[in-house]
């Protein structure tokens, strides 16, 4: 099983190297050093975005939330921002992930408490949480010459040929690989998901789990919110808008179990950069911006029909429900 | 397939669990339901004086009756423990191929025989992806969604189809008789339809049957991969017929049509009470829950409230409706233990 898992993200690794490889043979400018920075800074906050997915998805749920989320602090930090430009990134950088977790947090309390299954919890935050970022700037628009300097300088700054945003990445990389894969609480994630039954009868408090798993994904959100905004230096109610379903697709894309227990942190990172080598070839390929959303839903939905293969679940839930 | 002590565990519990919802008072959330429909009701006549009128009533069916069509499969396709989140995709991909057709020079039957069709297909698609090669359907349609309206875009791209013949417009505009329109009488027809098939027939509590316990439903001899292919088909086949409507209402087609109704649709559908872990669920609930999202959000635009704001509204309403009779209970059950 476990060899079975690694011999998938090897796969994955292997397809996407011929993919980066095939746009090189034509273009070989998009291999150079320069080139693969910009992909990762590129990629940076969908490979954040689909590690916190990864979590919630680990656990039997699924967290449609977070561009909703992401789109609503990043919009109070750019307000934030504007109002008192004198106070520098810092405070944003503290809060945004602050705020998100809260955002997150009451996703997982009614997951948990309330054992609403997620999808209706997050079908309706969504709503909520995109309607909020309307209320919060009165339909206006925050533009770059609106926010500091400091607050769009951050993450472009420069360190060791990575701009800080792909920093923040490889951070958040490493500590995810190591906390899921040393730490009890990582291992929990797993076992809620992968059989609530048996997890409970270890003292493993699966709803607990899940709410952890929904406040991380949260935090995440926030943060990748004031990312987000920073980065295309706009913030507007429509930011991200339907990017989640791009978070779940990189998350499935590397192999993450829908119905909970199964999943790398490697296979999400090359799920998320196998799209972003798609979204940033495709132009380059003479390929027209129209085309993309069916060349990206063809990929995803040839994954997922690899993917399946073997994973042969039949008396599945919509979500399996994560309740012993 | 393999059987596992455990499996069969939740498998009784799940049943119990179904057992135990209909011990309960019969209908409960209908009622439920039905007095926020009137308190909704009361509160639109009673905030706008332009509300209780002829002209606005018929108006405000036009806010629901395109999405209710296609929740009504999707109540169905839920209850039956699958889901199709591509309906949006399905939508403007049918119209896309009525514009075609109607560009070719086509006349009205081949343009809507086309949008039903490019529907159908669609669906057929999704449900080979769930049985033949089995991706869980949230996974699949998840991709198909993109794929659908990715075609759109790429046939499309920033143009926009509007050669359609005047007759065309009936199915969107026109009147079944006097103020009725001709969407509300189509989707009255189709939910008694539904209704009779889901509660009254075979087919419907095999659909049932299948949610609750699909084991159990395969052991009995139900074809499930059967029902689920058709199940998921026939959703396609209610999305290209509501594109129809929809095109026909607006008059053209962009590849942005219907953009995001997937998740008005299925709000509509869980709104009804239909049970996202399946086997449950019933079509006058399904009715009344589209009735309330067309109340609710035809009377905050009477009120100049913004459509991005309405979703606050009904996100709350999806989350406060389903959270408050559970919270309720377990307050109750708390007092109780003390």
């Amino acid at each position: 099983m476990r060899l079975h898992k690694i011999d998938r993200d090897v796969g994955l690794f292997v397809i996407t190297l011929l993919l980066l490889g095939g746009v090189a043979l034509k273009f070989p400018d998009f291999i150079t050093p320069r080139s693969l920075a910009d992909l990762l800074d590129d990629t940076a906050i969908l490979v954040l975005l689909a590690l916190g997915q990864m979590l919630v998805l680990l656990t039997r749920a699924v967290d449609l939330s977070v561009a909703a989320n992401l789109a609503l602090t990043g919009m109070l930090v750019a307000l934030l921002n504007q109002a008192h430009p004198g106070w520098g990134v810092l405070p944003v950088v503290i809060l945004s992930p602050l705020i998100g977790a809260l955002l997150g947090a009451f996703n997982g309390v009614l997951v948990w408490k309330l054992k609403i299954p997620s999808i209706v919890v997050t079908l309706g935050t969504l709503s909520v949480y995109r309607g909020a970022v309307y209320v919060a700037s009165g339909g206006a628009w925050v533009n770059s010459n609106q926010m500091s300097e400091s607050f769009l300088g951050f993450i472009r700054t420069q360190m060791l040929g990575l701009t800080v945003l792909s920093w923040l990445a490889v951070v958040g990389v490493i500590l995810f690989a190591l906390a899921l894969r040393l730490s009890v609480t990582g291992r929990n994630f797993y076992a809620a998901g992968g059989n609530p039954g048996a997890a409970t009868y270890a003292g493993i408090d699966v709803g607990w789990m899940q709410f952890l798993a929904f406040t991380a994904s949260g935090a995440i959100a926030g943060l990748a919110g004031y990312l987000w905004v920073s980065r295309f230096a706009v913030a507007y109610t429509d930011v991200a808008q339907g990017f989640e379903l791009q978070v779940i697709a990189a998350c499935v894309i590397g192999g993450v179990s829908i119905s909970g227990g199964v999943g790398t942190v490697a296979g999400v990172v090359l799920g998320a950069l196998f799209l972003g080598i798609i979204k940033n070839a495709l132009p380059l390929v003479g390929v027209s911006p129209f085309w993309q959303m069916a060349i990206s839903g063809l990929v995803i939905t040839i994954a997922v029909i690899l993917n399946a293969r073997g994973d042969h679940s039949s008396p599945r839930r919509i979500l399996e429900e994560a309740r012993p | 397939m393999s059987l596992s002590i455990e499996q069969l565990a939740a498998d009784v519990r799940a049943d119990r669990e179904v057992h135990s919802a209909r011990k309960r008072p019969f209908m409960r959330w209908e009622w439920l339901l039905l007095l926020v429909v009137l308190a909704t009701f009361g509160l639109n006549s009673w905030a706008s004086p332009y509300f209780l009128d002829p002209y606005t009533l018929s108006d405000l069916t036009y806010n629901f009756t395109e999405k209710a069509i296609v929740a009504l499969p999707m109540a169905l396709l839920i209850i039956a423990r699958e889901i199709d989140i591509s309906v949006a995709g399905i939508m403007a991909l049918a119209s896309v191929a009525m514009g075609m057709t109607a560009a070719a020079g086509y006349g009205l039957p081949a343009i809507v025989a086309m949008g039903v069709l490019a529907g159908l297909l669609c669906g057929a698609l999704n449900g080979a992806l769930v049985t033949l090669f089995k991706v869980p359907a949230i996974v699949a349609t998840i991709g198909t969604m993109s794929l659908y309206r990715g075609i759109a875009y790429a046939v499309l791209g920033d143009k926009v189809l509007k050669a359609y013949p005047p007759d065309f417009a009936y199915f969107g505009q026109g009147y079944a008789f006097s103020l009725v329109s001709f969407e509300l009488v189509l989707f009255l027809a189709l939910a008694l339809v539904s209704g009779i098939v889901l509660h009254f027939t075979v087919v419907g509590r095999r659909i049932v049957a299948i949610g609750s316990n699909p084991t159990a439903a395969l052991f009995s001899g139900i074809r499930v991969e059967r029902y689920r292919f058709w199940l998921f088909t026939l959703t396609g086949g209610a999305a290209g017929l509501a594109s129809v409507l929809l095109t026909s209402r607006l008059g053209s087609t962009r590849p942005s049509i219907a953009v995001g109704w997937e998740l008005d649709i299925i709000t509509i559908t869980i709104l009804g009470g239909v049970s996202i872990l399946g086997g449950k669920g019933s079509i006058v609930g399904v009715v009344l829950a589209a009735l309330l999202m067309g109340l609710v959000t035809f009377g905050l635009g009477l009120l100049n409230v913004p459509g991005i704001v309405m979703s606050i509204v009904v996100g709350g309403l999806l989350i406060g409706v389903i959270a408050l009779p559970i919270l309720f209970r377990q307050m109750r059950a708390a007092r109780r233990g003390t």
